[in-house]
């Protein structure tokens, strides 16, 4: 990555301006993401629409960045450290934006849990809530990777998805295995499959947020690779 | 800073080399404009220079066709291989060297005669032809350089009537009509206005598949739009040289990056 200042500071500004606005979107995400999986585990239906109406605010900060990306692409021709920025932020805000519309996704699946009552306590399943802390912390942590631009931290991000994703897969098991052996579960069991595969999804989004700061710091393309050659590589560059 | 070898890339390796320059060194007198420059120029490819004021790459551009002699205070070291010839020690005439590796230069250039005689005066000094085949080298020249629709009626006219862009396109079909294997640009747009610069880029893009193109520009956009390579000078050394998508992505040195990111001086 480049450092030091650009000759013209109005961009230097500009860039400045874009990178703080997406730890700002990346922030409104992270607790939008922790409100609903705190609605999802209390069934808490305030917060589950407080999570719901963030989304409002992440919206607007996508649209802004990509207006800010706009413009300096129209106005400033970049190039090198500061081109792969603005590709690399251009991505990053479409992954966190699809991270916020699955934590309202989540916080709408509490609203279908409390409307049906005898929810056998689906939403306090060990696992789930794992593996939303589990997400919540890849989220955390590939935000500070942007703001670092810290490719090792990316990498090991990259690295913990498998676990999310794994974990999904258990989830799914035991949803299955209620919803056999108790009928009556299935209709909740499935808003839960839904909440799950949504936390499995903020994992996903979170290690595409974590390929985009690989790009952008060491100028590779770290997408469809096994999160080992990806750990190598980015210890190589 | 050392000075920059060309790196070796995977895809100038598979290029025939059309010029390849060792080790040269040239002087102003006393002061050394160039240190130690090691680069190859790939075959039928646009490669581009760019560096601040002063780095040299108009004087490295200046050496590939020997025209420094003009000037006895300056003089080369080293070798400029075309071919595998060096034409920095070549017993050829200067002239049939300069006809090989044209030039066209900053600001336009007409010679004070009709626009026809602008492109065959050259053709003449090289090459004894009919009235009828000269024409036809005329009409090729202008064509090549996409001059011809818009002079075909005034060929008789002086070249200097022509606008600014029209000039520029006259020089390079000046120079391609003595049948050039390389042609040298040295900032060849900077006295023109954006369509006409679109129209000489347009040029270099199409001039490329019959010719090796090298050019100097201060625009580093147009560097990145016009070129296949591109070489990075700084205080008369080559910084780095590479594909013009790794330069303008991903350039190797920092002080490439701090360049063409804006972040110089």
């Amino acid at each position: 990555m480049t450092s030091g200042d650009h000759s013209i500071r109005k961009y230097d500004e500009e860039l400045e301006a874009m990178r703080s606005r997406v730890l700002q979107m990346g922030g409104l995400v992270e607790s939008q993401v922790r409100t609903a999986l705190v609605a999802f585990e209390t069934v808490d239906l305030q917060l589950a629409q407080q999570a719901i109406d963030a989304d409002k605010r992440v919206n607007e900060a996508e649209m802004d960045l990509d207006q800010m990306v706009n413009h300096v692409i129209a106005r400033r021709q970049p190039t090198a450290g500061d081109l792969r920025m603005i590709t690399g932020v251009a991505k990053a805000i479409t992954d966190i934006e699809r991270i916020g519309d699955e934590a309202s996704k989540i916080a709408r699946a509490v609203k279908w849990l409390h409307e049906k009552g005898g929810y056998a306590r689906l939403n306090r399943i060990p696992d789930i809530k794992y593996s939303g802390d589990a997400a919540a912390s890849m989220l955390r942590r590939t935000l500070d990777a942007f703001a670092r631009m810290d490719a090792v931290a990316a990498a090991g991000i990259i690295k913990d998805d498998q676990g999310v994703d794994d974990r999904f897969r258990a989830i799914l098991r035991q949803l299955i295995t209620f919803m056999m052996e108790d009928p009556r579960t299935i209709s909740a069991a499935l808003d839960a499959v839904w909440v799950a595969k949504a936390i499995e999804r903020i994992g996903d989004h979170a290690k595409n947020v974590a390929e985009h700061v690989i790009f952008i710091s060491q100028g590779w393309d770290a997408r469809h690779q096994s999160p080992e050659a990806i750990e190598r590589a980015v210890a190589k560059a | 800073m050392d000075a920059a070898v060309a790196r070796p890339l995977m895809a100038l390796d598979q290029e025939r080399i059309k010029m390849k320059v060792s080790d040269l060194n040239f002087y102003y007198g006393k002061f050394q404009a160039l240190k130690n420059i090691n680069l190859q120029i790939p075959e039928k490819k646009v490669t581009a220079f760019i560096g601040p004021s002063g780095c040299g790459k108009s004087t490295l551009l200046r050496v590939f066709n020997r025209m420094y002699e003009l000037y006895p205070e300056q003089r080369a070291e080293g070798e400029v291989q075309v071919d595998g010839e060096n034409i920095l020690t070549s017993k050829e005439d200067v002239a049939l060297i300069r006809a090989k590796i044209g030039m066209v230069f900053q600001k336009p250039t007409p010679f004070p005669m009709s626009i026809y005689d602008n492109i065959a005066f050259g053709v003449r000094l090289f090459e004894k032809l009919s009235k009828s085949t000269t024409d036809d080298r005329v009409e090729w020249a202008l064509r090549k350089a996409a001059l011809w629709n818009e002079v075909k009626d005034k060929l008789s006219q002086s070249g200097t009537s022509l606008s600014g862009g029209q000039q520029q396109r006259l020089c390079i079909a000046r120079g391609i009509a003595v049948r050039p294997e390389i042609i040298l640009f040295d900032e060849p747009c900077s006295a023109l206005d954006p369509i006409s610069t679109a129209k000489i880029e347009e040029l270099i893009d199409e001039l490329k598949s019959d010719y090796t193109v090298a050019i100097v520009t201060h625009n580093m956009q147009q560097a990145a739009r016009v070129s296949d390579y591109t070489a990075y000078m700084y205080l008369g050394e080559l910084m780095e040289f590479g594909e013009t998508d790794q330069i303008f992505i991903k350039p190797t040195r920092k002080e490439t990056e701090d360049y063409i990111t804006g972040r110089f001086g």
